[in-house]
């Protein structure tokens, strides 16, 4: 305070034994100005610059984590499809093995029949034919015994009786008595013993 | 002294207060002073750092532009931000960040060759920035709580009525004399005491090597490596003062804006 009382000091004998704490008067002004000055020029131009880098780096930062969390949820929900698809298939898949198998084993059982049925078709063709044959052997057996027998009968007779024989239909009456066992044996030994 | 004076000449001549009165150009009240000059020129390189190292405005920050922005940050966000509130620090920004690093560049030609003279050792710079400070605080704090509102505002409410007086007394006093005499002085005197210190290991070193016999030399060399340790001090608490002062203005603001004093 006392200080404050001594402007006379810095006028007479010159600031250099002035007080410290008295301000010079063109200093304070300096003072005032200089800041004055820096403070416009820094608001003005740097300032604007340096919030503006703010501004736009906090943007980009938080650009670039909503770009990476956007991303990520594309990423997880192609991750879930996939996933969603691979049990699709799965299960696909098994369905498919489960029908294969079923499929297998209906064409075997279908197979099987089928085979049972050409095999049944076979047996009875074969049967008819063997039947058939039999029939025509038969047939032919009783030609051959028929005309055969009346060669011998005729051979015996001395003559023929080929026609004879014919248009009575001995042979086959003699064949009928022989099938339904009319015939004696007696007859017939005769006949062989007259041969003889 | 009188010890010291008994043991060496007595020529030495110790620094004082006239050491930091050099005019430039003219004489007296009106004088253009050296102190000025370092003003003006520390505008200039403030300017010149500043211009140079935002220009580009890349968001991916050169080493020079990432310096910068890491004093600005530091200014926004720890001194405005945290002290002013995030409501209203803003604006308060640029004023906040210019004190600081202008305070800073002023101290810092106290050690930086060829200025070697902190700005701030002469009473008229802190005192041209104090006075900005304390309208500015007032200014806001009328406008906020009204002209009478703001003088109620200085005591704390909830306060017995006998002692209102007493403590608004107190409170007129802290704000209208002791913070900014305080807040002047504290950076003027220590950019002031600062330099009277390196002014006296320095010159009292070198006159201790250059008189006397065998024992006087050795003691100027210590006084010499106490000067650099000195120097380093000094440089802390250039620092901090600028730090100091830029956070007390900032803590002034907040209390002026706030609704409870």
């Amino acid at each position: 305070m006392h200080a404050l009382t001594f402007p006379a000091a810095g006028e007479g004998s010159g600031w250099g034994s002035a007080p410290p704490i008295l301000p010079h008067p063109l200093e304070l002004i300096f003072g005032l100005v200089t800041f004055a000055i820096f403070y416009w020029l820094f608001k003005k131009f740097i300032w604007p610059r340096l919030e503006t880098v703010f501004d736009e780096r906090a943007a980009a930062i938080e650009g670039g984590i909503s770009r990476a969390e956007e991303a990520q949820a594309q990423a997880q929900a192609a991750l879930h499809e996939y996933q969603a698809q691979l049990t699709q298939a799965r299960a696909e898949a098994s369905r498919i093995r489960e029908d294969a198998k079923a499929q297998g084993a209906q064409i075997i059982a279908e197979m099987k029949q089928q085979a049972g049925v050409e095999a049944a078709r076979l047996t009875e063709t074969a049967q008819k034919q063997i039947e058939a044959e039999r029939q025509q052997a038969l047939v032919s057996l009783r030609g051959d015994v028929g005309r055969i027998s009346t060669d011998l009968a005729s051979r015996i007779v001395g003559e023929s009786l080929h026609d004879e024989t014919r248009q009575r239909g001995i042979v086959d009456r003699f064949l009928a008595e022989l099938e339904s066992g009319d015939i004696v044996r007696e007859k017939v030994g005769a006949v062989e013993g007259e041969d003889a | 002294m009188s010890i010291v004076a008994a043991v060496v000449p007595t020529d030495f001549t110790p620094p004082g207060t006239e050491d930091f009165w050099i005019p430039l150009i003219g004489e007296g009240a009106w004088a253009f002073t050296r102190a000025s000059l370092l003003a003006v020129i520390s505008v200039g390189l403030l300017w010149w750092w500043l211009h140079a190292t935002t220009k580009k405005r890349a968001l991916v920050p050169s080493k020079g532009q990432m310096t910068t922005e890491a004093v600005y940050t530091f200014v926004r966000n720890d001194i405005g931000r945290d002290l002013i509130g995030s409501k209203e620090f803003m604006r308060f920004v640029p004023f906040l960040f210019s004190l600081f690093v202008f305070i800073l560049i002023n101290n810092l030609f106290g050690v930086v060759p060829p200025f070697q003279n902190s700005t701030m050792g002469r009473i008229g710079f802190p005192a041209a920035l104090t006075i900005i400070v304390f309208v500015m605080y007032h200014w806001l704090g009328i406008k906020k709580h009204g002209f009478m509102g703001y003088w109620k505002s200085l005591v704390p409410s909830g306060l017995p009525k006998p002692m209102v007086p007493m403590i608004f007394f107190l409170e007129l006093i802290t704000d209208l004399f002791t913070r900014p005499v305080t807040l002047a002085l504290r950076l003027f005197g220590n950019m002031f005491a600062g330099h009277i210190m390196m002014l006296l290991f320095i010159g009292g070193g070198w006159y201790m090597l250059t008189n006397g016999g065998i024992v006087l030399p050795i003691a100027g060399g210590v006084t010499w490596i106490m000067a650099v340790v000195m120097t380093v001090f000094e440089l802390v608490v250039e620092v901090l003062q600028a730090y100091v002062f830029t956070l007390l203005a900032a803590l002034y603001i907040g209390g002026a804006l706030a609704d409870e004093h």
